[in-house]
């Protein structure tokens, strides 16, 4: 199957190598395997992979890890420019949304 | 009272009280459940209870796998391990599966503690261990959930039906475990929600242009109906095949990154097959803008439904997906505009 990759040089990622303790949680949670370990300490790969998810940047325990975390959703960056909140994703990840019972109306979620 | 949910099998015994049981096989309700789901039919909600919830039967040493309350994924949990013994620890997601659920925070730090704390599971197993999803982390910071609680975070495979080999080596996952693909499979079960999605808004659109297309053309206006206003809403029609159906099919293979470009190809083949179907022909100057407009229009329908499916696919992110609109957005705006002035030039020459 050809590989799915999405645009380059756009992702937000960024590693203060001297932060890490080699803990490799980065590389375990990331699903697009951007992380490596590189004689003990992580080193990101395929940075062009990454989609921003945050998983990495949530389990590092010393802050080594910068990501602008958000979900790569055309519908929600139009519901957020209209100023829609919208009942599935937001763009902005930091602030969950208070959707009580209802499901998403999208296939994401 | 409430009928108790055919996945319960009974209860069993704890130092605090009964758990109840869950089956691990899955029966013909919970099928049709999924599949009505896919569809959206019936009502949004599809949730479990959060708590505690016992499979086969754990002791103190068993294992505790932790999910989110969207049916579809317990049921993905409990069927994956039969015949083993484990907990499993339901988070309140609002029935949101695991990943999105982390990624908006509700399968999170706060909601992991808050379960381990009202579950009581420090007095149910004697071990300190969680088996998290490994898409459970965007929202969950392991070593918070160990500062707080005591419990030690390991994440586990992407996928349910992983969960015995993983177990099998010993906690740890091969990696392709550890990848998020995006196979055929999962993305034709989002086409039903992508097709009932747009058709819902796109129906009344198609009605319109059937309507409007009786005011222009050569004959009475139910005749002009017939003859231009069904062509364009089965042009509309194939507009949405080709964004929500082709587009998730052929994903892969479609040339270009930006999923608004994947988009483009499939909707140029659809004009194109219905203008070879349908069309009038371009032997007047009103068959030729008619044709145009619709070339136009869906193309840039399925462009727009192709850049749509960003949010339902699996390695797009929010950077990409807006450095892709900053360019797509104007293009689908003027090239929808540009089809409807020429579509109802065509409708005015005709």
């Amino acid at each position: 199957m050809a590989q799915l990759a999405y645009l380059r040089d756009v992702a937000t990622l960024s590693l203060e190598a001297g932060k890490c303790i080699g803990c490799a949680l980065c590389e375990i949670v990331c699903p697009h395997a951007v992380f490596a370990m590189v004689e003990g300490i992580a080193v990101i790969g395929d940075r062009d992979a990454c989609m921003e998810c945050g998983a990495c940047a949530r389990n590092c325990p010393t802050e080594a890890i910068y990501v602008k975390v958000g979900v790569g959703c055309a519908a929600a960056v139009i519901s957020d420019a209209l100023g829609i909140k919208s009942a599935c994703c937001s763009v902005d990840a930091s602030e969950p949304l208070e959707n009580g019972e209802s499901a998403s109306s999208c296939g994401c979620c | 009272m409430r009928e108790r949910p055919d996945f319960i099998s009974g209860t069993i015994e704890t130092p605090i009280g009964p758990v109840p049981g869950v089956r691990s096989d899955l029966s013909l309700r919970d099928r049709l459940g999924t599949w009505k789901v896919r569809w959206r039919i019936g009502r949004m909600s599809y949730t479990v209870p959060p708590g505690l919830y016992a499979l086969g039967t754990p002791d103190a040493a068993s294992e505790v796998l932790v999910t989110a309350n969207f049916k579809l994924t317990f049921d993905q949990v409990r069927r994956a391990l039969p015949g083993e013994h484990f907990w499993i620890l339901v988070l309140d997601t609002k029935g949101i599966n695991v990943w999105c659920a982390a990624g908006k925070g509700t399968f999170g730090t706060v909601e992991l503690l808050h379960q381990i704390e009202s579950t009581r599971l420090a007095d149910v197993v004697g071990h300190r261990r969680l088996l998290l999803p490994q898409l459970g982390a965007p929202g969950v910071a392991a070593h918070r959930v160990k500062k707080e609680s005591g419990f030690k975070v390991l994440y586990g495979p992407i996928m349910a039906r992983d969960l015995p080999a993983f177990i099998a080596a010993g906690m740890e996952a091969a990696p392709e475990m550890r990848r998020k693909t995006f196979p055929l499979g999962e993305r034709i079960v989002l086409i039903p929600i992508e097709l009932i999605g747009t058709l819902r808004y796109l129906i009344p659109v198609m009605a319109l242009f059937g309507l409007l297309s009786g005011l222009g053309g050569p004959g009475e206006y139910w005749a002009n109906v017939a003859s231009f206003g069904i062509p364009g809403a089965i042009s509309l029609l194939a507009g949405v095949v080709a964004g929500a159906v082709i587009v998730p099919l052929l994903l892969p293979w479609l040339p270009g990154r930006p999923f608004s470009v994947k988009g483009v190809w499939p909707g140029l083949a659809a004009a194109g097959l219905t203008f070879l179907w349908l069309g009038s022909g371009l032997a007047t100057l009103s068959g030729c803008l008619e044709a145009a407009a619709w070339l136009l229009m869906v193309t840039t329908l399925s462009a727009f439904l192709g850049m749509n499916f960003t949010g339902s696919s699996t390695y797009t992110s929010l950077s990409g997906v807006r450095k892709e609109m900053r360019i797509a957005v104007p293009l689908q705006v003027g090239a929808a505009a540009i089809g409807l002035i020429l579509w109802f030039s065509s409708r005015l020459t005709a």
